[in-house]
């Protein structure tokens, strides 16, 4: 059990950098919007893992059954909401990305400088 | 057995990003980012976190999906050569690993109860629940009342983003003179002219719509709400499109209704705040609504998750066919 909650985290981190990774190194406009929603995934994932309390179950009651032990319900509320919230914010990046392949005819990162410097 | 469960999903997760990021062809990029969506849900169950878990397959693994394919009919499939700064790119990124994971010795242990996080409101929450709310699940009684305004302010996050899509897409695009398209394969047409899609299609939309109300008014009960429900309806309706063809959708749900449903839920959401406070309450205090304060709970977060649900499919839907509409002119 001690041994998975690290590789939780760990697994976290390294998610939270392959996302980075593609955010910073790939110069196509729309590998990056992936690469922010796998960092973003990476976070929600460390949020529900901090949640998780040892023989827990989902915190719902159920009627009959008292002693129930519940995981954390913030973490879920909070992170329930940040997907949809972020599937928005994704939505206006491809806006975004479509609008500039409309007007540079391209989404390469340096096509585009190379475009705006002439 | 649920531990090496977990692994294995953790893994293959990683396996995902990895090909995802390798990958050179945008098409297999976003598909693969669709079953690390499927993946983190899966994962986000065995955590006990159901209604997450379902919010992550109905958004990340579908409308997300069909939102890139979207953008990706209107720009390019294939990503050119990566750039000079790579090597930089991979030490920062290596440096920032070794760091974080020498961060997470510090963590309290996975899954300890006594864990700080599960020490400040968590346990208030889960005690106050049965007798101010009395609904079952704690996380629909904590998302639609004890944090009420928070929802509200993400539900205007939502409705901002879908505004600030339709207007990007409201300029109309400079034409480009290009082949002229096959009559057999016009966009607007959908699937019509495939059998299975359509006959298959046609039978999955009613259960899905089912489920969505499913979703949407068993989620005091159950894992679901209002969030899940939206995205759940505004997939079926979306697979009517992709069936039937853009202006087929449109005829069924007009654009004008769909701007309607966009301010509509958000307002009937602020307007069961504002009758908290007519009634002598404070902004989004449910318990006025009625003589007994348990049945204005009730009422005022059925309401008010219909409000969530009714924003959130107006603006998926919007937001589909705004990208769809783009790819015909």
């Amino acid at each position: 059990m001690e041994l998975l909650g690290l590789y939780h985290y760990w697994i976290f981190a390294v998610l939270l950098m392959i996302g980075f990774y593609a955010v910073i190194a790939k110069p196509n406009l729309i590998k990056k919007l992936i690469g922010l929603s796998i960092f973003q995934s990476a976070v929600f994932l460390l949020y529900i893992t901090m949640g998780k309390v040892d023989g827990g179950t989902a915190p719902i009651f159920q009627a009959g059954v008292g002693d129930q032990v519940f995981s954390n319900p913030l973490p879920q509320v909070l992170i329930l909401t940040a997907i949809v919230v972020g599937i928005s914010t994704t939505a206006l990046g491809l806006g975004i990305v479509v609008r500039i392949k409309e007007e540079y005819g391209s989404i390469e990162e340096h096509e585009i400088q190379e475009i705006d410097r002439q | 057995m649920i531990v090496l469960f977990g692994i294995f999903l953790l893994t293959l997760m990683v396996i995902t990003a990895l090909a995802i990021v390798q990958t050179q062809h945008l098409f297999v990029a976003v598909i693969l980012a669709g079953i690390f969506s499927l993946l983190m849900a899966a994962n986000f169950f065995l955590l006990d976190a159901a209604d997450v878990a379902l919010t992550e397959a109905a958004i990340g693994a579908g409308i997300s999906t069909v939102l890139f394919l979207g953008a990706l009919a209107l720009t390019a499939e294939h990503e050119r050569a990566a750039s000079a700064n790579r090597l930089l790119a991979l030490g920062v990124v290596a440096v920032t690993t070794l760091i974080v994971i020498y961060a997470t010795f510090d963590k309290p242990r996975f899954g300890d109860p006594e864990a700080p996080v599960h020490q400040h409101v968590a346990p208030w929450y889960l005690e106050r629940t049965p007798e101010t709310i009395d609904i079952p699940n704690v996380v629909t009684a904590v998302l639609a009342s004890f944090r009420g305004y928070d929802t509200l302010g993400e539900v205007f996050v939502v409705l901002t983003a879908g505004i600030g899509v339709l207007f990007l897409f409201g300029a109309k695009p400079r034409r480009k003179a290009g082949p002229p398209r096959l009559a057999a394969h016009e966009p607007g047409d959908g699937l019509r002219h495939y059998l299975i899609p359509r006959v298959v299609g046609r039978l999955l939309i009613p259960f899905i719509l089912l489920f969505g109300l499913y979703v949407q008014f068993h989620g005091e009960y159950g894992p679901g709400g209002g969030f899940q429900a939206g995205a759940i309806v505004a997939a079926a309706v979306i697979l009517y499109a992709l069936l039937e063809g853009e202006a087929q959708a449109l005829r069924v749900l007009p654009q004008r209704l769909l701007n309607g449903l966009i301010a509509g839920g958000a307002l009937l959401y602020g307007a069961v705040g504002v009758a908290g406070m007519l009634l002598g309450g404070s902004f989004l205090d449910y318990s006025v609504l009625t003589a007994n304060p348990v049945t204005g709970q009730h009422i005022g977060i059925l309401l008010i998750e219909v409000g969530v649900g009714i924003t959130v499919t107006g603006v998926l839907i919007s937001v589909f066919h705004a990208f769809a509409a783009r790819g015909r002119v």
